[in-house]
């Protein structure tokens, strides 16, 4: 009877098992978690929301590419194919609600790399995280994002771009370094230009420098002219524009047609570190500087991605966030691999909030742009940052970095 | 006495008036505030006003292109801002030719700007008849509200037309050597930037032939006819089709004359770029009366002028930091003044009864 009973025990154990291990559908989703199921045949779908229409369109391409580079390296997830779709997230909030609202509707997609802007990071990231989307961003700056004090619905957002708190302070220190005292600022509403003055302003005051002028323009603005000559009267020598490329482009090209700004430093970041920003800023471009991430800190794999970027798509790389992207896309199918759930039939079971786990827990990774390690804010970067100066204004010319034909030209530090 | 003066005044109007008074004093109290600070030099306040001028002189020449267009039809073309884009939008095509021939430099510049802009008005002028062609004329005894819906229809359908065949990047307009930096006004001391000057003179000088155009010719007078009253414009013989494919001709040309003096200051042209130039040439024409011609000019100017100087004048002694992010805020908080206060426009009063 005993004996029965023992034998009776073990078959419906070896049965559970059996269960378990057989057809896909058997697999089970970890308690409290939701699972991306894939099937024998199918591929894991990443996907991405990049500004891939509009004036700003080359910080998307870039990123872009810097995501399907990845994926061809990586070639197979667990012996699954990587199929990669996107969504136009533009630079602003409309567009980054947009494109999280389509992306979020597909319950196969298991992690997005993106946005462009953080303005629209803003309106992605609580749809992403309601519907258990890892969030990574390449080119996200905003401190904001990542501020340990952020909303309980940016728990699955990461970023493998700089914090501005960086990018900022470190604008500051070149400045003041470089013998300039009078500093105006411009912004145009948007969460990175805002955040990315206030940060330069607050450090450069800190190194001793006074900011004269703190202003604002719209992004679709214009007329430039009236703004600058009340930043004139304040008599700055070194201005300071964090902003996209249009208003970007038409304020570089009118700050010399306003009497005392003929001589004045201009100066911008990332965002409009790009051969389009040039193409909208014409000859006054010349002497511009830029703060941008610095290439030449770069890990060793990047001179590799550059030679197959070139290959690829006939062309040098189009603005700073290519390796970010890069990096992005290779933490987040890491994860995948780490937490996925195999079937005895090839399906897999990825379950989403342990996915986000695994890429918070992301710990010295060897990317593109450096050693990686995130903190429990989401900040993944290894941030290093340069100051660029144009010095040929043909768009053409494009080729960031410190060599002899190198233009933009590193000059700092 | 007291009871008629009571029936009168109702409480509404009292109430409007006194917000009245409130924003008058506030653009009184900024405005003397930031001139008891000395902040800004006159020559600044002469840049700021020559600025103003530049860029209202341009919304001048596209709000005619409103109010000719409602004059007539008692319609607003909001497709009109689409009008306005496509005709420098195409001509950059021509002005890339144009500067690869060199013939933007040394002294034949002049040429090749006439040339640019030659097809930048004749492609707006097309854009604009066949707008009336297809999308207005099957619809002119259809009730109001059916153009209006139309043009805006129109407008979409145009700009996603560039969008698909251009695409949505920004292209650089060539620029002209010989037109860069600065010079005296000629005859006086104060500097202009020489683009300015090009575009104040040549939109002036549009503005005054269009006015003597409307005024003295037979068809212009023949347009007044028609805006006073088809019908009986018709039983007089006047060719009520032929005048508002006129009207708009003279819209489109306006608008894409506009388009080119828009590049010359700024260089840029995109899909999109028509859309809020265009809001705001709108704004000029109800602020100048609608289906006023030198309502529309005047509107035009005082809304160039209101966006580069109230934000440094009212706004800067009121303590508002960053004054130029409000500006265009504050252009449709103009609009909704004049809404309120004086619904007919600066000069609109003959017109609101001619339409009664």
């Amino acid at each position: 009877m005993k004996k029965s009973f023992a034998v009776l025990t073990v078959l419906v154990m070896l049965l559970t098992a059996l269960a378990a291990c057989g057809g896909g559908a058997a697999l089970e989703c970890p308690e409290g978690d939701v699972c991306v199921e894939v099937g024998p045949d199918e591929p894991v779908r990443i996907g991405y929301a990049f500004v891939v229409s509009g004036a700003d369109v080359t910080l998307g391409t870039d990123t872009k590419r810097g995501v399907e580079i990845a994926v061809e390296d990586k070639g197979q997830i667990l012996g699954h194919d990587i199929e990669v779709v996107g969504e136009d997230s533009l630079c602003s909030a409309e567009g980054g609600q947009t494109a999280a609202t389509k992306l979020s509707s597909d319950t196969k997609l298991v992690g997005v790399i993106g946005t462009n802007c953080s303005s629209a990071a803003r309106a992605a990231i609580p749809i992403f995280c309601g519907a258990n989307i890892p969030t990574i961003s390449p080119s996200n700056t905003a401190p904001d994002l990542t501020d340990p004090g952020r909303p309980e619905d940016y728990w699955c957002y990461l970023r493998t771009a700089h914090n501005d708190l960086v990018q900022g302070a470190a604008m500051a220190e070149y400045a003041y370094g470089a013998g300039f005292r009078a500093a105006a600022t411009v912004h145009d509403g948007s969460l990175y230009a805002d955040k990315l003055q206030q940060v330069f302003s607050g450090k450069f005051q800190e190194l001793g420098g006074a900011v004269v002028a703190q202003e604002a323009v719209g992004p679709d603005d214009t007329d430039m002219k009236p703004m600058l000559t009340r930043v004139a009267a304040q008599n700055p020598d070194f201005i300071y524009y964090p902003i996209f490329t249009k208003a970007g482009g038409q304020i570089t090209k009118q700050a010399r047609e306003v009497p005392g700004l003929e001589t004045v430093q201009l100066s911008g970041a990332d965002g409009i570190f790009s051969a389009d920003f040039m193409r909208a800023a014409g000859d006054a471009v010349i002497g511009f500087r830029w703060s941008s991430p610095d290439f030449a800190a770069f890990g060793a794999g990047y001179q590799d991605f550059l030679a197959k970027h070139e290959a690829k798509y006939g062309e040098k790389t189009l603005a700073p966030f290519h390796a970010h992207a890069y990096d992005a896309a290779m933490i987040i199918m890491a994860a995948v691999e780490k937490v996925a759930i195999q079937g005895d039939d090839g399906s897999l079971l990825i379950p989403k909030k342990a996915l986000v786990q695994a890429m918070f827990d992301t710990k010295d990774h060897t990317g593109l742009t450096g050693n990686l390690t995130c903190d429990e804010n989401g900040d993944c970067a290894d941030p290093k940052i340069a100051v660029y100066e144009c010095v040929n204004a043909d768009p053409e010319s494009w080729n960031p970095g410190a060599s002899a034909d190198s233009n933009p030209m590193k000059i700092w530090p | 006495m007291l009871q008629r003066l009571r029936r009168r005044v109702s409480g509404t109007m009292v109430a409007m008036w006194l917000i009245g008074l409130a924003i008058l004093a506030v653009v009184v109290v900024g405005t003397i505030r930031t001139l008891a600070s000395g902040a800004y030099s006159g020559a600044e306040w002469l840049d700021l006003s020559i600025y103003g001028i530049a860029q209202g002189s341009i919304y001048a020449l596209i709000a005619l292109g409103y109010t000719l267009v409602y004059g007539i039809l008692r319609m607003i073309n909001f497709a009109h801002s689409e009008v306005f884009m496509s005709g420098p939008f195409i001509a950059y095509f021509a002005a890339t030719a144009v500067d690869d021939a060199g013939l933007l430099e040394d002294q034949n510049w002049v040429f090749g700007l006439l040339i640019v802009m030659l097809v930048a008005m004749v492609v707006s002028t097309t854009v604009a008849v066949l707008l009336e062609r297809i999308a207005y004329r099957p619809l002119r005894r259809a009730p109001r509200l059916v153009p209006l819906i139309t043009a805006i229809g129109a407008s979409f359908f145009l700009q996603y037309t560039f969008l698909g065949l251009f695409g949505s990047g920004i292209r650089g307009y060539p620029e002209i050597e010989a037109l860069k930096g600065r010079m005296m006004i000629p005859g006086t001391s104060i500097p202009i930037l020489r683009t300015q000057l090009l575009v104040i003179v040549a939109a002036m000088l549009m503005l005054a032939i269009l006015y003597i155009f409307v005024q003295r010719t037979k068809v212009g007078k023949a347009m007044q006819a028609v805006s006073e009253d088809k019908d009986a414009a018709a039983l007089m013989g006047i060719d009520v089709d032929r005048i508002i494919v006129v009207t708009f001709v003279v819209g489109g040309a306006l608008a894409g004359a506009a388009g080119i003096f828009y590049v010359l200051l700024f260089h840029q042209v995109h899909f999109f770029m028509g859309f809020f130039p265009g809001l705001k040439a709108f704004t000029a024409a109800v602020l100048g009366g609608i289906g006023n011609v030198t309502g529309a000019m005047l509107g035009g100017l005082f809304l160039g002028i209101a966006e580069s100087l109230f934000p440094n004048l009212v706004l800067d002694g009121l303590g508002i930091p960053a004054p130029y992010q409000l500006k265009d805020a504050l252009a449709f908080v103009l609009l909704v003044l004049i809404l309120i206060f004086r619904p007919s426009g600066i000069l609109g009063e003959r017109l609101a009864v001619k339409k009664a």
